[in-house]
């Protein structure tokens, strides 16, 4: 059975004043798949996400969700998406319940149902016993699934979460991905985040890498991580240019200079090393070879490096 | 309706309600100053205070209360409803943009919490009338309440259309100074329309808080003796503080069904690169 998209956008702009935030993006998530947006801080994914949740209307190109245009048939959108915002949208002078209660009256939930539905979202994040007490005096990981909860609990078919893991110690990381999952086998939820953190897009079922507002590259992470040749020759040369030169002339190939580090692409790069080492002894600071990562697909596609210094 | 529109406007007038209680020390804060005005001034001017339309026997104290409680009642409302900036900034807000909710419920919602929280305010400093004003009865109490009501949904929608796209706080102490304490100085709280220069009583005539404060004024001193001579007609009075919060409530809605909009893009060569 085909189904048709959860979300679907097509040739996608968006522009504050005169600068490109999005250029001409297009892409695809099915139905019940955990898609990710990848990319640096500044790379558009928070401006795409505020697109889809209904809050800014693109300069150019449709977004649909459900079949449901996102500028036209927005009350349609809201109904079916649940928002999970990187800065929290809750109440941090209400209890965690009052937070989910008032929230559950916006969706038109009342009563008993939406006592057993907060029980049951509060139940399954693990926070049920939390939910007498005052926002603002808990954790932020404790926050975030709060936050987390009041996107669950209109049971949306879609969730949308931006940056979620963001101030999560990674043992709260690794419980997210837990909860993800679960809503994604039991409940059927397609989930949609963006994320500027490597290993959390590899645990994504499809990503698309974005960079300075244009889609690079849409796959698995296998998909993507095969789309390079190999394994990943990293160097740190003394000389850049010189072992770039000598490279290119005794092996026949193209390491790219990034932060001045050369990556090299290579089948058994294992075997190739030894023979690196000993052609330009004295020109190698150091090396490794690893299998390619998402980084490596990054800059294999854009030619420069991941970002800064907070994806470490 | 009641589950689209009232629900979700319910939900936030609660929620305004919550937060009033959790935080206490506001409620002081605001209260406090409009008393002591109200004590300084009404004290300091005691005699020397005369209105032009009635014997020198009214004290200047029970002269300023009907303006004292208006004060209260901008003073709250329009403090309240700027928290919309902050409902944003700390992102309150952007959940309740997202819901499947109309505008208009999100500002009902906001205008009417705040405008009670401020008439609740209004009403603890109208206990006090009995021991300023003669003649003051349940009735009367209760008929002050709801015109205070009235005039605090208008003020709270002036609020909330004037704060919606602002993105700090600061900005709003322009226009607190420069223009909703005028609006209060010339609504006949601090001194009475007869006796003003030509200028100032032609502003205060198309100042729609002038007829907010006749009307306290009407309704306190039961129509009765010199207080509210001169004063518009009660009825009109009540229909232009009404026809003011409705055409608030307008302007905030108009605000507030915005949607950020990309730039038009005539030529997307012309755009600069992102980020």
């Amino acid at each position: 059975m085909h189904l048709s998209p959860a979300v679907s956008i097509n040739k996608l702009s968006f522009a504050y004043k005169n600068r490109l935030a999005l250029q001409e993006v297009t892409i695809e998530v099915n139905q019940g798949e955990i898609f990710g947006l990848l990319g640096p801080n500044g790379s558009g994914k928070t401006t795409l996400f505020r697109i889809l949740s209904t809050m800014a209307l693109p300069s150019r190109g449709q977004a649909s969700i459900f079949g449901y245009d996102v500028g036209n048939d927005s009350e349609y959108v809201r109904r079916s998406i649940g928002v999970v915002f990187q800065s929290f949208a809750l109440d941090k002078k209400l209890r965690v319940r009052e937070n989910l209660f008032r929230h559950g009256q916006l969706y038109g939930l009342t009563g008993s149902l939406l006592r057993s539905r907060i029980e049951s979202v509060l139940r399954s994040l693990g926070i049920w016993e939390r939910k007498e007490e005052l926002v603002e005096t808990l954790s932020g990981g404790l926050q975030r699934r709060v936050e987390i909860a009041k996107g669950l609990l209109h049971q949306p078919k879609l969730l949308l979460m931006d940056e979620p893991s963001t101030g999560l110690d990674p043992g709260a990381r690794i419980e997210l991905w837990r909860i993800l999952s679960q809503l994604r086998n039991e409940q059927k939820t397609t989930i949609l985040l963006t994320t500027h953190i490597l290993e959390e897009a590899e645990r994504c079922d499809r990503l698309s890498i974005m960079d300075r507002g244009r889609v690079i590259v849409t796959g698995t992470p296998q998909q993507l991580k095969k789309s390079i040749g190999g394994d990943i020759v990293s160097v740190v040369p003394f000389d850049p240019e010189r072992l770039t030169k000598g490279i290119r002339r005794t092996f026949k190939l193209t390491p790219k200079l990034v932060d001045g580090i050369l990556h090299i692409e290579k089948k058994n790069g294992h075997a190739f090393l030894p023979k690196l080492v000993q052609k330009f002894p004295n020109q190698i600071r150091s090396v490794t070879v690893g299998k390619p990562t998402l980084e490596d697909v990054f800059i294999k596609y854009t030619g420069h490096a991941f970002g800064g210094a907070e994806l470490k | 309706m009641t589950r689209t529109l009232l629900l979700p406007a319910w939900s936030l007038v609660v929620r305004e309600l919550v937060r009033f209680v959790r935080q206490p020390a506001r409620v002081v804060g605001i209260i406090a100053s409009p008393i002591l005005f109200w004590f300084v001034i009404g004290s300091g001017l005691g005699d020397s205070f005369q209105l032009p339309t009635a014997p020198p026997s009214i004290q200047y104290l029970e002269y300023f209360f009907p303006g004292t409680i208006v004060l209260i009642i901008l003073f709250t409302s329009i403090f309240a409803s700027i928290s919309i900036i902050e409902d944003r900034r700390e992102g309150f807000l952007q959940g309740v943009l997202v819901a499947p909710i109309p505008r208009s419920a999100l500002v009902l919602g906001k205008v009417t919490g705040v405008a009670l929280l401020a008439v609740i305010q209004g009403f603890l400093f109208l206990i006090a009338a009995p021991f300023i004003l003669t003649n003051i009865s349940l009735s009367i109490i209760l008929k002050t309440t709801i015109i205070l009501f009235l005039i605090a949904l208008g003020l709270a929608g002036l609020g909330f259309a004037l704060a919606w796209r602002m993105d700090s706080t600061q900005g709003f102490h322009a226009i607190m100074n420069l223009f909703l304490i005028p609006l209060w100085l010339l609504s006949g709280s601090l001194f009475p329309q007869a006796g003003a220069a030509g200028w100032i009583s032609a502003l205060m005539t198309i100042n729609p808080l002038t007829y907010g404060v006749a009307a306290v004024r009407s309704i306190l001193y039961d129509f009765q003796g010199d207080y509210t001579k001169d004063m518009p007609d009660f009825i009109l009075c009540i229909l232009i503080t009404i026809g003011f919060a409705g055409l608030m409530f307008v302007l905030s809605l108009l605000a507030a069904r915005q949607r950020e909009q990309g730039t038009r893009l005539v030529e997307l060569s012309n755009a600069q690169g992102g980020r």
